[in-house]
């Protein structure tokens, strides 16, 4: 069966995010003075056969953890639905 | 000493770092990043550059090249192993060094020529620089602040694994010297066992002479012992 996976890697909380810092600046300069803590991220999504949707996840899960996100300084979430 | 200068695609210091081995009459080679020999060589070095176009992140990819499997174990063995600028990147992605290499403070690329202190010369890359020295090396990278955890950095600090550090010409450390709002100022480290480095300016880019800039070669003739110029 074909899984899709539509997966998101975020900068961790405590990391200063200067993309997003600079984007903040930008729609405060377009007048949308409401916004606040804009953080920049990676949306990524895969194509994946597996037997099952658990199996597509574990395979997803040592994508995200070897090497679509580095741990040491991004978070990533995860939802696979069928294809 | 027989050197190796791995090229990934999108390396494009390696040629830069062959010729100042060459100049310091060494025996060096290209390892090329399909590559899974090393060739017999003792110390190894992963270039600056854009490998795999710095997509991801940067070093990211670079990290599973076929030869990135017999360079691990190369280090894991005790085998000495530099990693400049884009290379100290792929050494902090592949686990070889702590810590990662975020996108600079002020969001831009930067390439200019920034002052660099010593920190411990308790390394084979450090041992005979002045650590009262500021050795004027230059940068050129968008993704240079390092970070650490608070506990990684106290390691750092204890086993004094940092080498470098970025200061101004005087030789002075402080927020203004901090080029890319690395954590300590945080210009280059070693790992605990002493025989990988990292650091982010480029010694081999102010290594000869006609350049009116030779700091670069003094850092690197530690590795091979020659006597200062």
């Amino acid at each position: 069966m074909k899984f899709i996976a539509e997966i998101d890697v975020m900068p961790q909380k405590e990391i200063l995010d200067p993309q997003g810092k600079a984007v903040k600046l930008g729609l405060h300069n377009l007048g949308i003075d409401a916004i606040d803590n804009v953080r920049i991220g990676r949306h990524i999504t895969l194509e994946i056969d597996a037997d099952s949707k658990a199996l597509a996840g574990e395979q997803v899960e040592i994508a995200c953890r070897k090497l679509l996100a580095n741990l040491i300084m991004e978070e990533f979430s995860y939802e696979i639905k069928e294809a | 000493m027989k050197f190796g200068v791995v090229v990934f695609p999108g390396s494009n210091c390696d040629d830069d770092t062959v010729g100042v081995l060459q100049a310091m009459d060494q025996d060096v080679i290209k390892l090329w990043h399909k590559d899974t020999d090393l060739q017999g060589c003792d110390f190894i070095i992963l270039p600056g550059g854009f490998s795999y176009g710095d997509y991801l992140r940067s070093g990211a990819i670079a990290r599973f090249s076929p030869i990135m499997e017999k360079v691990i174990e190369h280090a894991n063995n005790g085998g000495y192993l530099l990693g400049i600028c884009n290379g100290f990147q792929v050494l902090v992605e592949a686990g070889l060094l702590p810590g990662v290499l975020l996108r600079n403070d002020f969001q831009k690329f930067v390439s200019k020529n920034i002052y660099l202190k010593t920190i411990s010369n308790n390394a084979l890359l450090t041992n005979g620089l002045d650590l009262n020295k500021a050795y004027k090396i230059p940068v050129a990278h968008a993704d240079g602040r390092y970070f650490a955890d608070a506990k990684t950095v106290q390691e750092l600090i204890n086993n004094d694994q940092i080498l470098f550090k970025y200061c101004d010409k005087n030789g002075d450390i402080s927020d203004e010297t901090n080029l890319n709002g690395s954590i300590e100022n945080i210009a280059g480290i070693c790992n605990a066992n002493r025989n990988v480095f990292g650091m982010m300016p480029h010694p081999e880019r102010a290594a000869d002479p006609m350049l009116g800039n030779i700091d670069g070669l003094e850092i690197l003739q530690q590795i091979v012992g020659e006597i200062l110029v």
